[in-house]
C-alpha cells in the first residue's frame, strides 16, 4: 500500500468513528435533555407532562412538612412570585433549608404537583445555584445577593 | 509580620517569573549560553520564593492568626490540626497559591533533573513554564491575595467548610494539581517544540514520564475525590458525571491518549503534530478544570466556594494561554512533518485507534457538560444528566476496552491480526465464562453481563501478553524468571494498568448495575433485610466532637443469624457554622460494601436510615490503584530515568542526571 493509500484508510477510519459519535451526541441530546424552568414560567405555561425537568428556586419558608411516612417530604418551590408545590421521597441533601436556593428534578403530577425524584444540594450555603439566581432576577424578586459575602 | 513576608515572597517570585520567562527564551533563540543559563537557578529561586509565601500561609493557619481575612474566614482555632493545615488550601486563594506552588515544584524538577536535555530547549521549557507562573502569580496578587489583612480582627474565625473536614478531601486537592499542573510539563515542552520546530524521539522521551507522573497523580486525585464523594455525601454513589468531577475527567482522557500517542512518537517516529496537539488540549482542559466550576458558569452539585467577580480575570487568562497555543500550533505545526509508515494493522494503527475513541469520549463529556453553555447561548435554560454521559460515553469506551487487550500484542508497523487472535484464546474463553456466570448469578439483563465479560477479555488479554513475553508455562520457570527480571519495567507497568483498568470496570459495571437501596424509618430495636443481610438499629446517641455534636446510630448487621459488622453512621452537626453533615458507615467484604446513612429523626424517636448494598465497588478503588501502582512503576523503568537517546551532539553528563534522577 502507498503513504497516500494509507493515509487514506486513517483518515476514512477516523472519520467512520467521528460521524458514529456525532449521530450518538445528537440523539443522545435530545433523548435527556433537561429543560429548566421557574415557577413563574410553570405558572405561565404548564409544561409537557411526560418529560422530566429541572425545576428551581427557593424553598419557601414555612413550607417544607413531612408526610405520615416520615420519608416523603412536602415542600414549595418559590420564586417569589409564583410556587410550585413539590414532593420527595427520600433523605433530603444536607444544607437543604426553608429560603434557600434549591434545584429539584422530576416530573409534573397530574395534580399539579411536582414529584422530585432529585434534590441537588450544595456544599456551600453561599452558594445560589446560577439557574436560580437568573430566575429571581427574572421575576424581579432579586435581592441583590451579588454581594454574597 | 510573617504573612507580609509570604506577600513580598509572592511579589519576589512573579519578578523572578518575568525575569525567567523572557531572558532565557531570548538567548535560546540568539544562541546566547550565559541567558539561556539563567534558567535554572531562577527556577529554582522561584520555588524558594513560592515556598516561602505558602509556608507563611500554613503559617497563618496553623497559628490561627485571625488578621489575615482569608484564615479569619476560613479556619476556627477548635479545628484540629491536620484540618488548619488543609485548611490552607481548602480555600480559592489558598488553593491557587498551592497550584503555583506545584507549578514551581516542576520546573525545579526541570531544572533539576534536566541536564541532559540540550540548553535551548531546556531554557525554553523553563521560559514557558514561567509564563504560566506570570498567569497566576498576577491572578493571585492582583485578585486573590491571600495574605490581606483585617481590621479589627474576629474573635474566632468563620471555620472551614465542614464537608472539608475529612481526610479524603483534605488530600485530594493536592493529588489533583500535582496532575493537573503535571501536564503542564507537556505543554511547555510542546511549545517549546513548536518554538524550535522540532519534535523527535528524544523529545517524547522527555515528555513521557512528565506526562506519566502528571497522569498517576491525576488518576488518584479523581479516585480520591470519586472515594471521598461515595463516603461522605451519603448518597451512596461514587460517581454523577456532575460538572466538578468531568473537568477532572476530560484531562485524564485526554492525558491518557497523550501518554499513548507519545510511545509512537518516541519509537516510530510518527503522529507527532497530533502529540504535540494533545499536550496543547490536555493542559488547556486542566485550566479549564481549575477555573470553570470556579467561575460560577456551570451548576455543581460539589461545587463550593465560587467567585464569578474574578471571572473576567480567568477569561483573559483562558484565551491567552488556549488560544496563543493554538495558534502558534496552527502557525508552527506543518513544519514538523515526518512520520514512519504503518499498516492499517499494526501497533501504531492501534494506538491511533486508542487515541481517536479517547479523544472523541473526551470530546462527547466536553459537549455535555458545557451543554448548559450552549443551550443558554440559544436562549433556554437546560442540562444533560448521567444519562446522556451513559448513552454516549459506554458505546464510545466498549470498542476502546475490546482493542485495549489487543494493541500491546501488535507488533510496530505491520501485524499478523489472526496470530494476534490466536494468542487471545485465553482470554476469549475468560470473557466467555465471565459473561455466563454473571448471568448466572445476577439472573438479570445481559448488558452487565456482558460488561463483565469485557473486563475478563481485558485483564487476562493482559496478563496473557505478559505472559507470552517471559514465556510463562514453555519453558522453565526459572527461565522465566529470569525473563521477567529483564523485562523493562515500563512493560511490567503496563501490565498492570491494563488489568488495574479492567479490575476497575468490574467495579464501575457491578456497582452500577446491581445496587440494592432501601430507605425507611427505623426505631431502636427495628430491622430490615437488604440483599441477604439484616440490619438491626440499636439506638441514636449524642455524641461530641471537638467542634460538632453528632447524633451516632449503632447497626448490627448479621447475616443467616451470624454477626457481620455493627455500624456507627453518623449525623453530624458543626457548630460554628450551624451545617449539618452525614458520615456514612461502610463495611467492605471484598466483594461488596454494606452501606447505611442516617437522616433526620422523624420527630416520634424513629430516623430516617439509607441501607445500602454496593456491589464490587471497592474494586473501583483497587483498580485505581493498580493503574496508579503500574504508572508509577513504569516511571521507575530506567530507560526512562535515563532519559533519551542522544540528539546531535552527546550531552556530556547524561551518567551524573541518571544517578541524581
Amino acid at each position: 500500500m502507498k503513504r497516500k493509500h494509507r493515509r487514506l484508510v486513517l483518515i476514512l477510519g477516523g472519520m467512520a468513528v467521528l460521524s458514529a459519535a456525532v449521530a450518538l451526541v445528537l440523539v443522545a441530546f435530545q433523548e435527556t435533555v433537561t429543560f429548566f424552568y421557574s415557577p413563574s414560567e410553570i405558572q405561565a405555561k404548564a409544561p409537557p407532562a411526560e418529560r422530566a425537568f429541572r425545576l428551581g428556586g427557593l424553598v419557601e419558608e414555612g413550607s417544607v412538612r413531612k408526610a405520615a411516612d416520615g420519608l416523603t417530604v412536602a415542600f414549595r418551590v418559590t420564586d417569589l412570585s409564583a410556587s410550585v408545590p413539590v414532593t420527595y421521597r427520600g433523605i433530603l441533601p444536607d444544607l437543604f433549608r426553608e429560603g434557600q436556593g434549591v434545584v429539584t428534578e422530576g416530573r409534573m403530577g397530574a395534580d399539579g404537583t411536582f414529584v422530585a425524584d432529585e434534590v441537588l444540594a450544595k456544599h456551600d450555603e453561599n452558594y445560589m445555584p446560577r439557574e436560580v439566581a437568573d430566575a429571581l432576577k427574572k421575576s424581579g424578586q432579586w435581592k441583590g445577593a451579588d454581594a454574597k459575602e | 509580620m510573617i504573612p507580609e513576608i509570604g506577600h513580598f515572597a509572592l511579589i519576589l517570585a512573579l519578578a523572578v517569573a518575568l525575569l525567567q520567562g523572557s531572558l532565557p527564551m531570548i538567548g535560546a533563540a540568539r544562541g546566547r549560553a550565559a541567558w539561556m543559563a539563567l534558567a535554572e537557578p531562577a527556577a529554582l529561586l522561584q520555588l524558594v520564593f513560592v515556598l516561602t509565601a505558602f509556608l507563611a500561609l500554613m503559617h497563618a493557619y496553623v497559628t490561627s492568626d485571625f488578621t489575615v481575612a482569608n484564615v479569619a474566614q476560613n479556619s476556627n482555632s477548635k479545628l484540629p490540626l491536620l484540618y488548619k493545615i488543609s485548611g490552607t488550601w481548602g480555600n480559592h486563594e489558598g488553593s491557587m497559591l498551592l497550584w503555583i506552588l506545584i507549578l514551581a515544584v516542576f520546573g525545579a524538577a526541570v531544572a533539576l533533573f534536566g541536564s541532559n536535555l540540550p540548553a535551548p530547549l531546556r531554557a525554553r521549557v523553563l521560559s514557558v513554564q514561567s509564563w504560566i507562573a506570570i498567569g497566576f502569580l498576577a491572578f493571585s496578587l492582583f485578585t486573590s491575595n491571600p495574605f490581606a489583612r483585617m481590621f479589627p480582627p474576629p474573635p474566632d474565625g468563620a471555620d472551614l467548610n465542614p464537608l472539608l473536614q475529612d481526610p479524603g478531601l483534605a488530600f485530594h486537592p493536592p493529588m489533583l494539581y500535582l496532575g493537573y499542573v503535571g501536564f503542564s510539563m507537556a505543554f511547555s515542552f510542546a511549545i517549546a517544540a513548536l518554538i524550535e520546530g522540532r519534535v523527535d524521539a528524544a523529545w517524547a522521551r522527555w515528555v513521557r514520564p512528565w506526562t506519566l507522573a502528571a497522569w498517576c497523580f491525576l488518576t488518584g486525585g479523581i479516585a480520591l475525590g470519586s472515594w471521598w464523594a461515595y463516603y461522605e455525601l451519603g448518597w451512596g454513589g461514587w460517581w454523577f458525571w456532575d460538572p466538578v468531577e468531568n473537568v477532572s475527567f476530560m484531562p485524564w482522557l485526554l492525558g491518557t491518549a497523550l501518554l499513548h500517542s507519545a510511545i509512537v512518537v518516541e519509537k516510530r517516529d510518527a503522529l507527532k503534530t497530533w502529540t504535540v496537539l494533545l499536550a496543547i488540549l490536555t493542559f488547556s482542559l486542566s485550566l479549564i478544570g481549575t477555573f470553570i466550576v470556579r467561575s460560577g458558569l456551570l451548576t455543581s452539585v460539589h461545587a463550593f466556594a465560587t467567585d464569578p467577580e474574578r471571572g473576567v480575570f480567568i477569561l483573559v487568562l483562558l484565551c491567552l494561554t488556549i488560544g496563543g497555543s493554538l495558534m502558534l500550533f496552527a502557525i508552527r505545526a506543518p513544519a514538523l512533518k515526518g512520520g514512519g509508515l504503518f499498516a492499517p494493522i499494526s501497533r501504531e494503527s492501534g494506538l491511533v485507534l486508542n487515541n481517536l475513541l479517547l479523544a472523541v469520549a473526551c470530546a462527547t463529556v466536553f459537549l455535555g457538560t458545557m451543554y448548559p453553555l450552549f443551550a443558554e447561548a440559544f436562549g433556554y435554560k437546560a442540562t444533560v444528566g448521567a444519562p446522556y454521559f451513559n448513552l454516549t460515553f459506554v458505546p464510545i469506551m466498549t470498542p476502546l476496552i475490546a482493542i485495549m487487550a489487543l494493541g500491546p500484542m501488535l507488533s510496530w508497523k505491520r501485524a499478523d491480526l489472526a496470530g494476534v487472535l490466536g494468542r487471545m484464546k485465553a482470554a476469549l474463553a475468560a470473557a466467555v465464562a465471565a459473561t455466563l456466570l454473571a448471568l448466572y448469578l445476577s439472573g438479570g439483563p445481559v448488558g452487565p453481563a456482558l460488561g463483565m465479560g469485557l473486563a475478563a477479555w481485558l485483564f487476562i488479554g493482559a496478563l496473557s501478553e505478559w505472559a507470552g513475553r517471559i514465556k510463562l508455562l514453555r519453558v522453565h520457570p526459572s527461565e522465566s524468571w529470569r525473563r521477567a527480571l529483564t523485562l523493562p519495567r515500563s512493560a511490567h507497568g503496563m501490565t498492570l494498568a491494563h488489568a488495574g483498568m479492567a479490575v476497575a470496570i468490574v467495579g464501575i459495571v457491578g456497582s452500577a448495575s446491581w445496587k440494592v437501596e432501601e430507605i425507611l424509618i427505623m426505631r431502636p430495636g427495628d430491622s430490615v433485610a437488604v440483599a441477604g443481610y439484616d440490619y438491626r438499629l440499636e439506638g441514636v446517641n449524642r455524641v461530641q466532637g471537638p467542634n460538632y455534636v453528632s447524633d451516632m446510630a449503632q447497626i448490627t448487621v448479621t447475616r443467616d443469624g451470624r454477626p457481620v459488622t455493627v455500624q456507627r453512621p453518623e449525623r453530624r452537626l458543626y457548630t460554628v457554622q450551624q451545617m449539618p453533615t452525614t458520615e456514612a458507615a461502610i463495611h467492605t467484604t471484598g466483594l461488596a460494601d454494606l452501606y447505611t446513612a442516617i437522616g433526620d429523626p422523624d420527630g416520634r424517636g424513629g430516623h430516617t436510615v439509607r441501607v445500602f448494598y454496593e456491589p464490587l465497588v471497592p474494586w473501583i478503588w483497587a483498580g485505581s490503584i493498580l493503574m496508579m501502582l503500574g504508572g508509577a512503576v513504569s516511571l521507575s523503568d530506567r530507560r526512562l530515568r535515563i532519559g533519551a537517546p542522544r540528539r546531535t551532539c552527546p550531552a556530556p553528563n547524561t551518567g551524573t542526571a541518571a544517578a541524581k534522577a
